[in-house]
């Protein structure tokens, strides 16, 4: 999920990937708790084929389809690079993966590769703009490369100065690291 | 079998705006009321502190405040010959669920109707003759005249201390509002919202496009206000977190800041709330209500006899317990026949987002709130002429951006791929720089013969009880209508000096996966006929006389305008009509 968070959102000399801003972490907390297992969705029978405008209509939730969709994926690298899984590739090697997902020529087996993947572009970047509490946008890197100043409530002062830029940095729900008192060696 | 508890003069399903303002008003006549709401309760201070509102992972992609499809969902295809599938998870629109209803967590956007919306029929047919409507169509009038509800918008722009800059105060136009709006008998009670750098750059645009350009009537005050009820709310700050979250700023009018805080002081109104009201009940005869039965959440099984029966869920509830209870003919479709379920409809809804020079644009996206902006109402309702353009119906378009909040507000223009390197650097490169107007066209949704309601023949509730199944799609004259609103809207985006713009339509099929507001209208129409409506023009039962069905569930139509206003103003409209005519005299105020 890593490896996988890192090309969704490569890092770059200012801000860092998926990875390291942890939406990997972002999404297996969310796939642990209410949104992997469908709390709160109607899951009552019969679960039948519909059209795409009814919306998802599987049993199985996000939970179930990432095990899946990680599984075969990483099966078909290894059938496609002589044993490699997904992680193990290059980065070139790995975008020549997600590409054929996204076109779906590159096919999983027992899973539509073209959704799972989208699936998975969607949360690894709900990770990064959501607010640090989920694990991801670690230290606000997200909202500090788009300039978003945060979880804030007052802007009187600001809706009249038009096309002047926002001199605040981000503020997280928890507060800003800046904001707690350097450790004294526990003194 | 239910336990049987004290008779009350009144009962209310919901306590949402119409239940509250019900419950105000009824108590104000000195009737013992109980109002029953399916929800928890929700305060203000507590249940939304700023501290905690600006999570848009939690409240909007999780819909915290909203209904949990587990407890009630529905069932949806386009077309009658397809099987209807559960909506297992929320998409085209989002039920309220608790104490206030969608007033905690709306936008506040205070639009009235146009005086030819309530008289859609008669006008249109008038002016284009009947051949110029779909055959399929089954629009009618309300029964009810701008005219006669205009003091009633009046007093819930009042209570909601709504700010706006008036267009036609007492027949004559003034500059600066909208000038197509119906005469309002006054001002409005604060002046509007200050707007934002790229919302005022849309009001420059189309001025010089020779548009008469507004500011959106909003429900988040410009300044503090004292409403009538003696309650104080405070200037919004532009937090750029209304719409999918509660306001505890006392900002955005809701239930909460303009009329429970006086309501529940009161010593003749009770309120049970996490409570499911499952039937109206009626005597032997089905002409009368008894009172209701409800189920608390250990599945006990209650029963509240009532006089007098105020049905104020939201619409599609509305249709449903009457459904559930027996009460009024279900529609037929085909046969044309029947009330309940009829004239179901939605709004017509598209946007196009701008992309700007970054260097020369910063609009700091995020200063906002739910019912800022500028708009024009040229291409609204019959305000021009229909005749060359081959359909009906209108809406507004304005720069109306709720805020940028970033999961759903990092765009990318046109061409950009999806992911990696090139997504990022676009993404860094055009927050700040993006026209992102949320609904920016807000079109009418007019009413179809097999556009409508009825109990699902496969799916169940939690209780056992069948869903309510939808049967909707886009019709070619909303495709068309919204074709037409977009370009004219595009146009004046790209005036504004976008470098890129991305258009999207409407289009059919219609699709329960892409949210297109919350305004789903219909299922229990006012009307003067009791063949095509299942309320009278005070929404009171044409079959029930002791009960009346509040709400958007009344609308024969949707006009290109938000809901609540025209939702809030017929429930003082029935208030003021329960108060002055039926107490006095208790049965059918109109002789069918």
């Amino acid at each position: 999920m890593e490896a996988l968070a890192d090309r969704i959102i490569p890092p770059d000399p200012q801000t860092p990937g998926g990875k390291d801003s942890g939406s990997a972490v972002f999404v297996d907390r969310q796939l642990a708790g209410a949104y992997g297992a469908q709390e709160g969705l109607y899951l009552r029978p019969p679960f039948l084929a519909g059209t795409k405008n009814q919306g998802h209509q599987s049993e199985a939730g996000p939970r179930e389809e990432y095990q899946k969709g990680l599984a075969a994926l990483d099966r078909a690298c290894q059938a496609k690079y002589a044993g490699k899984h997904f992680a193990d590739l290059s980065d070139g090697e790995k975008d020549d993966v997600l590409h054929g997902l996204e076109s779906g020529a590159f096919k999983l087996d027992g899973t539509d590769g073209k959704a799972f993947f989208e699936q998975a572009i969607k949360d690894v970047q709900m990770g990064f703009f959501a607010d640090p509490i989920y694990g991801g946008n670690r230290d606000m890197v997200a909202w500090k490369m788009i300039g978003y100043p945060g979880a804030r409530y007052n802007y009187l002062d600001w809706v009249n100065r038009h096309n002047e830029k926002f001199p605040l940095p981000p503020v997280s729900m928890t507060g800003r690291a800046e904001w707690t008192p350097a450790s004294t060696g526990g003194k | 079998m239910a336990r049987i508890l004290p008779k009350k003069d009144v009962v209310i399903i919901g306590l949402g705006w119409t239940g509250a303002i019900m419950a105000h008003e009824l108590t104000d006549e000195g009737l013992d009321v109980i109002a029953i709401e399916r929800g928890p309760w929700r305060d203000a201070p507590t249940d939304f502190p700023p501290s905690q509102m600006q999570d848009e992972l939690r409240y909007r992609v999780r819909h915290e405040l909203f209904l949990r499809p587990d407890q009630l969902t529905f069932t949806f295809r386009n077309k009658m010959d397809q099987t209807a599938l559960p909506i297992r998870s929320w998409g085209a629109f989002m039920p309220p669920n608790g104490v206030g209803g969608g007033g905690v967590h709306w936008n506040a956007e205070m639009w009235r109707f146009l005086p030819s919306d309530f008289v859609l029929k008669t006008h249109l047919t008038q002016r284009y003759g009947k051949a110029f409507l779909p055959e399929d169509m089954t629009i009618q009038d309300w029964g009810i005249t701008y005219d006669e509800l205009e003091p009633y918008y009046d007093r819930f722009e009042y209570l909601c201390g709504t700010s706006g800059t008036a267009g036609n105060l007492r027949g004559e136009i003034k500059e600066g509002g909208n000038p197509f709006e119906g005469p309002r008998s006054r001002d409005y009670p604060t002046k509007a919202q200050a707007q934002p750098f790229s919302q005022t750059l849309f009001g420059k645009a189309a001025r010089d496009l020779g548009y008469k350009p507004f500011p959106q009537p909003s429900g988040n005050l410009s300044t503090a206000y004292t409403n009538p009820l003696g309650l104080r709310m405070g200037p919004c700050t532009y937090c750029g977190f209304c719409e999918w979250f509660g306001c505890s700023n006392y900002s955005k009018a809701s239930p909460q800041t303009t009329i429970l805080p006086v309501l529940v002081r009161k010593s003749n109104f009770t309120a049970r709330d996490n409570s499911e009201v499952v039937k109206i009940n009626t005597d032997r005869s089905g002409k009368r209500a008894t009172g209701v039965t409800f189920i608390d959440t250990s599945g006990n099984e209650w029963e509240q006899p009532a006089d007098l029966v105020i049905l104020s869920a939201f619409s599609v509830f509305n249709a449903q317990l009457m459904l559930h209870s027996g009460i009024g003919q279900p529609y037929d479709p085909v046969s044309g026949k029947g009330t309940i379920g009829r004239n179901f409809t939605h709004q017509t809804i598209s946007s196009v987002n701008g992309f700007f020079d970054s260097k020369k644009y910063n609009f700091n996206p995020f200063i906002a709130s739910g019912s800022i902006g500028m708009c024009i109402d040229e291409f609204n309702g019959d305000n021009f002429d229909h005749g060359p353009h081959g359909f009906v119906g209108g809406g507004y378009v304005g720069q109306v951006q709720t805020g940028a909040r970033p999961i759903e507000s990092t765009l990318t223009p046109p061409g950009t791929p999806k992911w990696g390197t090139a997504w990022k650097n676009a993404v860094r490169d055009n927050y700040l720089s993006t026209v992102k107007p949320g609904t920016g066209v807000h079109g009418s949704f007019y009413a179809y013969r097999d556009i409508y309601l009825d109990l699902d023949p496969l799916y169940k509730d939690r209780l056992g009880r069948p869903l309510m199944r939808m049967t909707i799609d886009m019709k070619e004259n909303e495709v068309k209508q919204n074709r037409f609103l977009t370009d004219k809207f595009a146009e004046v985006i790209q005036a504004m000096g976008a470098n890129q713009i991305a258009k999207s339509y409407r289009t059919a099929p219609y699709d329960m996966t892409t949210y297109q507001t919350t305004h789903v209208n219909g299922g229990v129409i006012m009307g003067e006929d009791p063949t095509t409506s299942a309320v009278n023009r005070y929404l009171q039962s044409w079959d029930v006389p002791n009960l009346f069905v509040l709400g958007a569930s009344a609308f024969p139509q949707n006009a290109g305008y938000n809901p609540t206003l025209t939702v809030g103003a017929l429930a003082f409209w029935t208030a003021d009509a329960i108060r002055n005519k039926y107490l006095k005299s208790p049965g059918s105020l109109v002789n069918a």
